[in-house]
């Protein structure tokens, strides 16, 4: 009955606090020793290539991996390795830690020149070198994406400048102060993997990036921005796909599937920078915000920078902070420790102090229907709970709560502030532990 | 530094929306008709609502103490459904027996299946079919406000329905008149502007949506077209508007998804004109969504969402992991 389904996408309207849109990143100077991990990309670990003792120089691959899911690892700075440690990365897997102690000089290493690109293979081969993966949170490494098998039916690029994410503006400053990049990356994509159509999604909330992206597409032959609603999550995969060029992901394949690739604005920006400047991934822009900052801003952090150093450059902590999130409030990890090193994937550093980050109190499910008509993809949370807590696999299987993407509406919205989300999260582990004790069926 | 962080589940922004604001609302949305049947009926009309909240109120708590379970009264549930349980009770009616009723919604209907979200039926509504059924003089002993040189004066006399079913159209109050609640019938029932600007305040804040009050009121419309007798009339009299807004809506009566809404309500509609029409009850407004509440889990199966993007079952389907 499609009468009563609207044609977008639902979602919560959760409070912006885009307090930093107006602030350009600020260089952070080199901090005496960064943390650099071997995992920072969804995938498998890299080993490496360095020991105790050895000098490294800035740009310097550190840490590779033979299989095919990975990225490679460069070092952001120059000076000394001092240990390599294990760290327990914030989804709770573990991975070596190249611990190096700076000396402040910051010596370009050799490798650094800008890569020889003149065909597809070599354009793939570059952006597989920068060690680049997807920056807009998943960290998906970015050369698999743009080497589909089916290269030859993608003919549609969806750049993801949505941010629905509060709290965070480092993708609407990429595309106010980088634009150049940002059409240059886009032109690239556009050449070595011959697409015809751009579409450039940008939530509302950000009318004066909409307003300068469309007067770059003027000139530009099917090149579209689209001005998405400011209804969190636009920025999913899923969603921007659907929202932006009307394609529908289904479950189980890739966005190439269906004839498109979908990268966020930073990644595509960073990839005509690399072309440029042959300068791997070894920085990130940082929203650093959160009742408990001083002085809250946009940072450009190097690669292995602790939270401690990053807070500590925006004037430290104002107040005791209680919850520390790597990442938006939505989707965010909460961490235990601001010793954590930035990674490529990290695109905000939250601290607060108040009753936000306390457990509200649950209370009885009023079944009032609010994380049914907020999910976006049409998903039942209510009745995962209910299927979950009565360990009934079957109907959770049925409900497909595999479909889930944990953005939080639900959560979010419930008046009785249930943990739905945790329990999907939960529901999803329960199935895949089953589906090996079955053997995988 | 930062040390004793706290690590949990995102997101980390909640709603500021929860039960107990919810509640207050649908109480807001209640005041406008509560003050135009005090002015109406007299302060008889708010000693029984205040009756029946303080009796429903004292009856959650008492049967949560009673059940070891955790105290429930600050949601404010039970201050809703006392007062629209007074509000489906004539004004001249016995106080004792309106605590019977307030025992009804609350130990019997809600409680005992669980407390709030558990109920499957609506208790005010299952308070007043029970009263009905069981005290059925005092439940029908009507007063019709008339308007004087000196105010409001009360008769006794019958509500528009049964007039309408007597066939004595000559008593009938006109239109007007009931669009201000001057007529007989339940306290709350009658002042069907008030009601309407509660609605409208439900809708506007999100509480409810306005799939239910407009299917159903629009099927009462259509059918009374349907069967030869005015639709004005028909959404004007008894208790439609009220039930359609604040009765019908119950989130935990009434199916979940939209398309379950319209199914629910459509029904909500019938069942009302079928005994108005044909019946032997003048009024079907409560045994209409009492009825149609006991089918929710049904419409609930029937209706459930497709989700986005899915695959049919029949093909396996792998769990999809890594959405980037």
């Amino acid at each position: 009955m499609a009468l009563f389904q609207s044609k977008h996408l639902s979602g919560v309207h959760a409070p912006h606090y885009k307090n930093t849109a107006e602030l350009p990143p600020v260089r952070m100077p080199v901090p005496g020793k960064v943390y650099i991990s071997m995992q920072q990309h969804m995938g498998a670990p890299c080993q490496p290539l360095v020991k105790k003792g050895d000098s490294v120089k800035v740009g310097q691959l550190i840490g590779e991996s033979t299989a095919f899911m990975s990225a490679p690892v460069h070092s952001s700075v120059s000076g000394q390795v001092v240990e390599l440690g294990e760290i327990i990365n914030v989804n709770s897997s573990r991975a070596t830690c190249v611990v190096v102690e700076t000396d402040g000089e910051q010596t370009v290493h050799e490798s650094v020149r800008p890569p020889e690109v003149n065909d597809t293979a070599s354009f793939l081969e570059a952006v597989k070198a920068s060690g680049l993966v997807g920056l807009g949170g998943a960290g998906f490494p970015t050369f698999i994406k743009l080497n589909p098998k089916n290269v030859d039916e993608v003919d549609t690029l969806v750049v993801n400048g949505a941010e629905c994410e509060p709290y965070i503006t480092t993708d609407f400053r990429t595309m106010m102060d980088d634009t150049d990049n940002l059409f240059t990356g886009i032109a690239l994509i556009k050449k070595y993997l011959t697409i015809q159509n751009v579409y450039i999604g940008v939530e509302k909330n950000k009318p004066q990036a909409i307003e300068l992206l469309q007067k770059r597409c003027e000139t530009l032959e099917g090149y579209h921005v689209v001005a998405l609603d400011d209804k969190y999550p636009k920025g999913a995969e899923k969603v921007i796909a659907y929202e932006t060029c009307g394609r529908v992901i289904p479950e189980g394949k890739l966005p190439s599937d269906v004839g498109i690739i979908v990268s966020n604005v930073t990644s595509v920006a960073f990839i005509a920078k690399y072309i440029k400047t042959g300068m791997p991934l070894i920085e990130k822009n940082l929203t650093v915000d959160g009742s408990a900052v001083a002085e809250p801003k946009n940072v450009t952090a190097l690669i292995g920078t602790t939270y401690e150093d990053v807070i500590g450059f925006c004037g430290g902590y104002k107040s005791e902070p209680k919850l520390l999130i790597m990442g938006g409030p939505m989707m965010g990890l909460s961490v235990y420790s601001d010793q954590y090193p930035v990674v490529k994937n990290n695109n905000a550093v939250l601290a607060f102090d108040s009753v936000d980050a306390e457990n509200l109190k649950e209370t009885a499910c009023i079944r009032c229907g609010r994380c049914i008509r907020a999910c976006p993809y049409h998903l039942m949370p209510a009745s995962f709970e209910a299927a979950y807590k009565a360990h009934d696999l079957e109907t959770l299987k049925k409900l497909k709560v595999n479909l889930c993407m944990e953005c939080g509406c639900c959560s979010y919205i419930c008046p009785a502030r249930r943990p739905l989300v945790m329990v999907n999260r939960l529901s999803k582990k329960l199935l895949l532990a089953e589906q090996k004790k079955t053997g995988g069926k | 530094m930062a040390e004793k962080l706290i690590v949990k589940s995102s997101p980390h922004i909640k709603s500021p929306v929860n039960t107990q604001r919810i509640m207050l609302d649908v109480i807001i949305a209640m005041v406008p008709a509560l003050l135009c049947s005090v002015f109406i009926f007299g302060f008889r009309a708010l000693l029984l609502t205040v009756v029946c909240v303080f009796s429903c109120v004292v009856f959650e708590y008492a049967s949560r103490a009673l059940m070891k379970r955790e105290n429930t009264i600050s949601d404010l549930s039970a201050v809703v459904t006392g007062m629209l349980l007074a509000f489906n009770l004539p004004v001249t009616f016995p106080f004792w027996i309106a605590v019977i009723g307030s025992f009804f919604a609350i130990v019997i209907v809600k409680q005992l299946f669980g407390g709030i979200g558990q109920n499957f039926v609506n208790p005010a509504i299952a308070a007043r079919v029970f009263l009905l059924i069981s005290f059925a003089t005092p439940m029908t002993d009507w007063v019709i406000p008339k308007l004087t040189n000196d105010g409001i004066a009360l008769v006794s006399g019958a509500t528009p329905l049964p007039l309408l079913a007597q066939g004595k159209m000559l008593m009938m109050p006109p239109y007007h008149y009931m669009l201000f609640g001057l007529r007989g019938g339940c306290l709350g029932e009658t002042a069907i502007l008030a009601l309407l600007l509660g609605g409208l305040y439900l809708i506007v804040r999100g509480v409810i949506t306005p799939t239910i009050p407009v299917v159903y009121l629009g099927t009462v419309a259509v059918l009374s077209l349907l069967f030869g007798v005015d639709p004005i009339f028909h959404l004007l009299s008894g208790g439609v508007v009220l039930g359609a807004f604040f009765m019908a809506t119950d989130y935990t009566t009434s199916p979940a998804t939209e398309r379950g809404k319209v199914i629910f309500a459509l029904g909500c509609g019938l069942i009302t004109m079928l005994i108005r029409v044909f019946g032997s009850y003048p009024e079907g407004a409560s045994f209409s969504i009492l009825f149609m509440n006991i089918l929710v889990p049904h419409i609930n199966n029937l209706t459930r969402l497709t989700p986005f993007a899915a695959v049919k079952a029949q093909k396996k389907n792998k769990a999809k992991e890594g959405q980037a």
